[in-house]
């Protein structure tokens, strides 16, 4: 069965929301387990004394575009067919640098933040709240950021074409980079004095 | 195993929890062609009750009627299913691992009412700013980074720079 099902129509499209609830269950039970319910859990990525972050982000990514790569090489998924974020450079980076502010403040990403809703935690019904909110302020001031957000389009730019690499050059280094960070993680784990929680 | 697992202390093993996620992550893509995502069901639910509201002015809104049509009601959005799983599947780990417990957590140093104002300001900030990059750290940065869009790569980047940055501003707030 050549990939990606739904959109080739070997899933039918009716199938589509009871795929979605299943893979969300996935996504939940993967993020909770790892402990990703947990703000100070995930804060200790960015203080030293807990790099579960790091490691579960990493390897998830690495995980995914393996078998994307894979499955496209050998011929059963049709790579060019999955959806691609486009690209507007100023915008992307503004609103990762207000979602790094939010994360700081917050200690969740919406993700997250669901699955700490989802067993209890108040603060993370705070910060769920919290972006209903947020996205509310941005669409009722949209005239205001349109010019931004709308400037700039590379389309579905890949990394490895503005950087003029093979992509398979850049898949093997980013790799090598997450296996670098993890190496350099449980050291610096050893070094920062730990933090109960 | 000697670790009790269900006092909530119990974690997986953050790799095995990586590649749990990213064996996900690559079914997704491969059964829907589209990646992972959490706030774009953040943004269906505010457009909908919006245009509930206030329908005339969901319609003259340039951002809300972007995800309005008329055949579709933006709630019956992909991702809003998706999220109804995230739920779910929090739900059902906390209960395998004993951690279903209403709580505030933070650091000693603060109250629990300066962490919930911070949680609060911090999903604001969070919801403005997925969608200025059409995604948050799920359908942007994560999905992205599987595909190695420049997009998913850049917006990654940048959350955790600038989360880096400003945690040690906020630090009181944690450690």
């Amino acid at each position: 069965m050549v990939g990606p099902l739904i959109p080739m129509g070997i899933i039918p499209e009716t199938w589509n929301n009871v795929i979605a609830l299943l893979l969300g269950v996935g996504f939940g039970f993967s993020l909770e387990a790892s402990g990703f319910s947990s703000s100070r859990k995930i804060m200790g990525t960015f203080f030293g004394y807990d790099f579960v972050v790091l490691r579960v982000f990493f390897t998830a990514a690495i995980t995914a575009m393996t078998g994307i790569f894979y499955f496209d090489y050998m011929g059963w998924m049709d790579m060019s067919m999955l959806y691609i974020n486009p690209y507007y450079i100023m915008s992307a980076i503004i609103g990762g640098i207000i979602m790094g502010f939010g994360f700081a403040l917050g200690g969740f990403c919406p993700g997250t933040s669901f699955t700490g809703v989802a067993i209890g935690k108040i603060d993370a019904m705070f910060f769920s709240g919290g972006l209903f909110i947020g996205v509310f302020i941005f669409s009722e001031l949209y005239p205001l950021f349109q010019g931004i957000y709308n400037s700039q389009n590379l389309g579905d730019a890949k990394i490895y074409d503005l950087l003029g690499m093979r992509s398979t050059v850049f898949a093997f280094l980013l790799i090598v980079a997450a296996v670098g960070m993890f190496y350099g993680a449980a050291l610096v784990e050893k070094k920062v004095k730990k933090v109960d929680y | 195993m000697a670790k009790n697992k269900r006092d909530g202390s119990f974690y997986i093993n953050p790799y095995l929890g990586g590649v749990l996620l990213g064996l996900v992550l690559f079914g997704t893509y491969y059964i829907t062609g589209r990646g992972l995502g959490a706030s774009g069901a953040v943004k269906s639910s505010v457009v909908s009750a919006v245009h509930t509201v206030a329908p005339v002015h969901a319609d003259n809104n340039k951002y809300y009627s972007k995800f309005l049509s008329d055949d579709a009601s933006p709630m019956s959005n992909w991702l809003v299913f998706e999220v109804i799983g995230v739920i779910v599947g929090g739900f059902l780990s906390g209960t395998l691992y004993g951690r279903l417990k209403f709580k505030i957590e933070h650091s000693p140093k603060i109250t629990n009412r300066t962490r919930l104002v911070a949680a609060l300001v911090g999903g604001i900030l969070f919801g403005v700013g997925s969608q200025f990059a059409r995604g948050c750290t799920s359908g942007a940065a994560l999905s992205g980074m599987a595909v190695l869009s420049a997009s998913g790569i850049v917006t990654m980047m940048a959350i955790f720079g600038s989360a880096y940055l400003f945690s040690w501003i906020f630090k009181k707030l944690w450690i």
